[in-house]
């Protein structure tokens, strides 16, 4: 057993981190939250970079790496807030043809939201009725689906199946390999509860008040402490889970990254401030972001209950 | 990223697995809690098995790995806990093992191996609590011995151990209060010792008072250097909040499927609250035990002692592990308050936890410190 991450991992991390450093830098980020929009530039560079193609056997194209490896990817993808339906088109590399080289944008109905729907090429599962609302998250276009709130959407949890696809209209509902894309949703969590811990510690060493900074006091201290506790307890749960692929623990750990990356950016917010509380401040584009993304897929109220049927 | 094991570990689990189920039926029943010479007696006999069928030295011999996988069988199989030996097999042992001499670890180890001598540890004393290093516990060198003059508190096993692991004050005047505190074993028959013993809120004696007067210890029973003790002793915490709890975690899984059996036999389990509070927990305990699994994959690679990657697992462990039984006592109702349940004794116990071996905002102290690197200060 050794669960540290392989030499080869570090260095797909890093090179994943340089790469959406150069190609979504705070500077694209805020230009992006300014005139949203699906950047298919950055779409197809993702594409050349393997993003999409991540876990298509080399025959076909793909980089041939796994679930573990996909993990780390998304990670980093959270960390930088990368918008657009990328965990809906990832999963759909081996099926969508065009999706694998990031020329096919794909997005999936889920939970009674739809993605970016204006924007796909092609849309998985039935979005029959979709009305667009205005999106608490800047850079997360959402239709919103009929039906009772709590109706399980096309990527509920199930057996692996072939996906439907019908390119921008409705569709049957069809099934999609879903743990999947839970556990990379869980894991773009997971990446942005570390990237508020980061910024959180990072204002408190530089922010002064009563003549010294304040993450010298331990009410602040304390604060930060409990966000590195949160996000390790999630990553360590989200890259066992790409280990196991057991759905019971992707669900456990879709769980905590929730609350990771949800209570992470409030208290990010908390440590900043006033200045939390501004549009200027990125702080509250991870917490919109990971409220959509808790929302998603396998919110936790379902979570939980998956995780106590196993008990 | 592997959580597989090697042939050679699983064939140590097999192994294992088998002594367990062979040895485990034959042991005596478990002594009465209050009891404890009885309970030392249980304690050093179970230890005393493990050492003659090879597995004594688990603790600080094996891999990582292998103590993981000991700590994970030996719980599943319902196997005692160290209890007596505690201290002496995950604090004691492993500082003399790193920090003693040949000579010291030719003395000390062995018998606490064999289960022959049971440790306490005289750590914290009424004005030196969380803030540990400013403990006043006097030692004052005269020709071959130290002469220890101070008291002691929160001494688990105390009454019926025959060595003290005792931290003291040589050198008052030292620049820094971490500076000039020096790492003893103290012989718990030495005169001027006195051990009154201190009631727990669960109502039993887990722990003492010990008063030391004009008490002598000789030099060789100096671990390390002079004054050097808190180096010694950071050692000793490490490893508490590295390993130490790791059967734990196992058991707290174990305790959770018990619990959701009662909530589907009583009819609790049909409340959603509750049932998802359960499921949360078990995620919690999932997560756990795979940070436990990744802290020894770090000790391993880098041979060193667990380090502050202890703290993150100790603070959410314990707190989780108080849900835990706020949780059972939300299955079990009136009768979790019910003294003669194991949960509702094992409920008022678990009331420690967020405060031994460091509470939790001294943990928070320390992760903030040296892993996040904010400033020292209060």
């Amino acid at each position: 057993m050794d669960f540290r991450l392989t030499e080869d991992q570090r260095a797909l991390r890093r090179g994943v981190r340089e790469l959406l450093a150069r190609l979504f830098g705070r500077e694209a980020l805020r230009a992006a939250v300014d005139a949203p929009s699906l950047d298919r530039e950055l779409w197809r560079e993702l594409g050349a970079a393997g993003f999409f193609a991540l876990r298509l056997p080399e025959a076909e194209g793909g980089v041939g790496l796994g679930l573990p490896e996909a993990v780390l990817v998304f990670e980093e993808a959270g960390r930088v807030l990368l918008p657009g339906p990328l965990v809906a088109t990832h999963v759909a590399a081996g099926s969508v043809p065009g999706a694998a080289d990031g020329s096919v944008v794909v997005t999936a109905a889920s939970e009674g939201l739809v993605p970016w729907l204006d924007e796909a090429d092609v849309v998985l599962g039935d979005v029959t009725g979709a009305v667009r609302v205005r999106s608490v998250d800047p850079l997360t276009p959402l239709h919103r689906l009929p039906g009772p709130v709590g109706a399980v959407g096309a990527e509920s949890l199930g057996p692996a199946g072939a996906p439907s696809v019908v390119p921008t209209r409705p569709a049957p509902a069809g099934r999609l390999p879903t743990t999947d894309a839970v556990l990379l949703t869980a894991a773009e969590q997971v990446g942005s509860a570390a990237a508020t811990t980061d910024a959180a510690v990072s204002y408190a060493r530089q922010r002064s008040q009563f003549g010294q900074v304040i993450g010298g006091f331990q009410a602040v201290k304390h604060l930060c402490a409990g966000m590195l506790v949160r996000t390790e307890l999630a990553r360590a749960a989200v890259r066992a889970a790409a280990v196991t692929g057991d759905p019971v623990e992707i669900a456990g750990a879709k769980l905590l990254a929730d609350e990771a990356a949800v209570g992470n950016a409030r208290d990010c917010l908390q440590v900043h401030g006033g200045m939390g509380f501004t549009w200027e401040a990125d702080v509250h584009l991870h917490l919109k972001r990971a409220w959509v993304r808790a929302e998603l897929r396998l919110p936790a109220a379902r979570a939980e209950e998956e995780v106590a049927a196993a008990l | 990223m592997d959580l597989s094991c090697t042939d050679e570990e699983e064939e140590y689990r097999a192994r294992l697995r088998e002594w367990l189920a062979a040895t485990l039926p034959g042991l005596p029943g478990r002594p009465d809690p209050l009891d404890w010479p009885a309970r030392r007696a249980y304690d050093c006999g179970w230890q005393r098995r493990l050492y003659d069928a090879g597995y004594a030295d688990t603790h600080w011999d094996a891999s990582p790995t292998q103590r993981l996988i000991f700590l994970e069988e030996t719980e599943l199989a319902g196997a005692p806990y160290v209890g007596a030996n505690f201290v002496g097999l995950l604090h004691a042992g492993p500082t003399i093992a790193a920090e003693g001499t040949a000579a010291q670890r030719a003395r000390w180890l062995p018998p606490i191996l064999r289960g022959d001598e049971v440790w306490c540890q005289g750590f914290s004393e009424p004005d030196a609590g969380s803030d540990l290093a400013s403990l006043r516990t006097r030692a004052v060198r005269d020709g071959d011995a130290y002469v220890v003059t101070g008291q002691k508190i929160w001494t688990s096993h105390a009454e019926v151990a025959d060595w003290c692991e005792l931290l003291v004050r040589t050198d008052p005047e030292a620049t820094s209060k971490h500076r000039g505190i020096t790492w003893l074993a103290l012989p718990m028959d030495a005169p001027g010792i006195t051990v009154r013993p201190l009631r727990t809120l669960a109502g039993s004696t887990e722990f003492a008072e010990v008063f030391l007067d004009e008490v002598r210890v000789p030099v060789e029973n100096r671990v390390g250097e002079e004054n050097d003790g808190w180096r010694v002793t950071m050692v000793t915490l490490s490893f508490e909040r590295g390993t130490a709890f790791v059967g734990e975690v196992v058991a707290c899984r174990r305790l959770l499927g018990e619990l959701a059996r009662t909530a589907r036999k009583n009819g609790t389990w049909d409340d959603p609250v509750l049932r998802r509070r359960l499921g949360r927990l078990s995620a919690e305990f999932q997560a756990l035990w795979r940070i436990v699994q990744a802290n020894v994959s770090e000790a391993q690679a880098t041979g060193g002692v667990p380090g502050a990657g202890g703290s993150v697992f100790k603070l959410h462990y314990s707190h989780a592990r108080q849900e835990l039984y706020d949780a059972a006592a939300a299955v079990l109702g009136p009768d979790a308050l019910d003294l003669g349940r194991d949960w509702t004794l094992d409920r008022l116990s678990s009331l420690s936890y967020t405060i031994a071996a460091g509470t939790s905002q001294i943990q928070r102290n320390i992760v903030a410190e040296r892993i996040l690197g904010l400033p020292k200060g209060r």
